[in-house]
């Protein structure tokens, strides 16, 4: 890469805030749309920016917008810490700097004709949101869509009305579990695994997208494994600590890769010996 | 109330009796019965002594437990799921958790102590039932210790 192609890379571009809409009590979503036209915003679902809230820090967060809509870029952030606050607490109006997109994206070129497989968990749902308005815009072009989401609580549920209207499209199969309910709750109680009784895996034909901590991801591939469902069919999405997000710095190392360049998404027949081991 | 022969081929379409001998399929169904419970319906309290377990043929089941003065849901049971496998097993001490039905639920009873005196009687019948309950108990351990790692934690998931 050229020192200026470099430069370039690493300097953000202005976006404006246009909406942030509340999904939960700590979990908001932006709405930004870049100064300069769509250039920002395309992007393959599975992909990540690098969010800069000036003054406070940057950010890796998910896009879990609709690629289709060109004209702005969405990201859903959990506030964890100084940084995600500063970032849900944005006004309309308010500037942010956006690097990107970068990483891999799910494979969903490669899966078309196959049924599309999603196991997420807590904010995992939101870079998987991108692959489910793809499969639903081109509905035609895979066969089941089964969607499995876990969370902690039925508080902490994100786009529940999306989900709920989703599971009215044809062939499309929606189960949201929480790990505690109260009584108000008449849903599934139960870690999201344990929906796997209640769907039919065609496991030849299922490509499975996977994101959520990376415990809950860990024992979703033991089922899928079981149900057998091939190393190289699963996708997950990792999290690591990333900075520079284009494979310079080494802060999101994971065995041989860096997630920021090689991922997020790795088929798990990439990760599977990097997965469980210590201090990585 | 269906007919022997209907509670035959719904026991057959059961998840639990999947792998058995027809003649154990036979066997449990000749000491099954179905039952229905009214949506919010309690199916049994904690403490109870209830010997029946339950197969759940449709409809959803919640598994409570009363603490702090308030109920939480712990798990939700349905269609293909069991309910109640304590029953089976001898002197269990009473139902761990409050069962209530959180939509009209069907299910197949079997009386505990019958179907325990049934897998004495024949080892191999009783191997085949213990075994299945086993897999039932080992997935829902499973469950419930990843259920109290607390995954989607904001701090992250609790030390084990």
């Amino acid at each position: 890469m050229s020192a200026a192609a470099a430069v370039d890379i690493m300097a953000p571009m202005e976006a404006r805030v246009i909406g942030v809409e509340k999904e939960t009590h700590d979990t908001f979503t932006l709405l930004l749309q870049p100064e300069d036209g769509s250039k920002l915003s395309r992007f393959a679902p599975g992909q990540f920016s690098m969010l800069y809230v000036f003054g406070v820090g940057e950010l890796p967060i998910s896009i879990s917008g609709n690629p289709e809509e060109r004209d702005r870029l969405v990201y859903t952030v959990r506030s964890v810490g100084k940084a995600t606050h500063a970032l849900i607490t944005r006004a309309p109006g308010d500037l942010i700097g956006v690097r990107g997109p970068f990483g891999t994206s799910w494979p969903l070129a490669d899966s078309r004709g196959r049924d599309i497989f999603i196991v997420a968990g807590g904010i995992g749902l939101a870079p998987l949101r991108p692959a489910i308005y793809h499969v639903l815009r081109h509905r035609g072009d895979y066969g089941r869509l089964i969607v499995l989401y876990g969370a902690r609580s039925p508080q902490d549920l994100l786009y529940r009305k999306q989900l709920a209207a989703w599971n009215f499209v044809p062939d499309t199969q929606i189960l949201i579990t929480v790990d505690y309910g109260g009584l108000s709750w008449r849903g599934s109680v139960g870690v999201v695994t344990t929906l796997f009784r209640h769907i039919r895996l065609e496991p030849e034909r299922t490509t499975a997208l996977v994101c959520g901590p990376e415990i809950m991801m860990r024992y979703v591939v033991r089922e899928l494994l079981l149900r057998g469902v091939s190393a190289e069919d699963i996708h997950l999405s990792m999290e690591r600590n990333m900075k520079c997000a284009v494979g310079f710095c080494g802060h999101c190392q994971l065995g041989p890769y860096f997630v920021c360049k090689d991922g997020p998404v790795f088929p798990y027949s990439r990760l599977k010996p990097w997965m469980d081991r210590y201090e990585l | 109330m269906i007919k022997s022969k209907d509670l035959v081929e719904t026991l057959k379409e059961h998840e639990f009796v999947a792998g058995f001998k027809p003649e154990y399929i036979d066997r449990l169904a000749s000491m099954a019965h179905e039952v229905h419970f009214d949506r919010d319906q309690i199916v049994f309290r904690e403490g109870d002594d209830s010997s029946f377990f339950y197969l759940l043929v449709s409809g959803k089941v919640a598994l409570e437990v009363t603490a702090l003065g308030r109920v939480l849901r712990v798990q939700t049971l349905r269609e293909g799921e069991e309910l109640g496998w304590s029953s089976a097993l001898p002197a269990s001490g009473g139902k761990h958790f409050q069962a209530r039905a959180l939509t009209a639920v069907r299910a197949l009873a079997l009386d505990g102590a019958r179907l325990r005196e049934a897998c004495e009687e024949d080892h191999s019948f009783g191997y085949a039932v213990m075994r299945r309950l086993l897999q039932v108990v080992a997935g829902r351990l499973q469950a419930f210790r990843l259920q109290l790692l607390d995954v989607y934690a904001p701090e992250g998931p609790k030390s084990a």
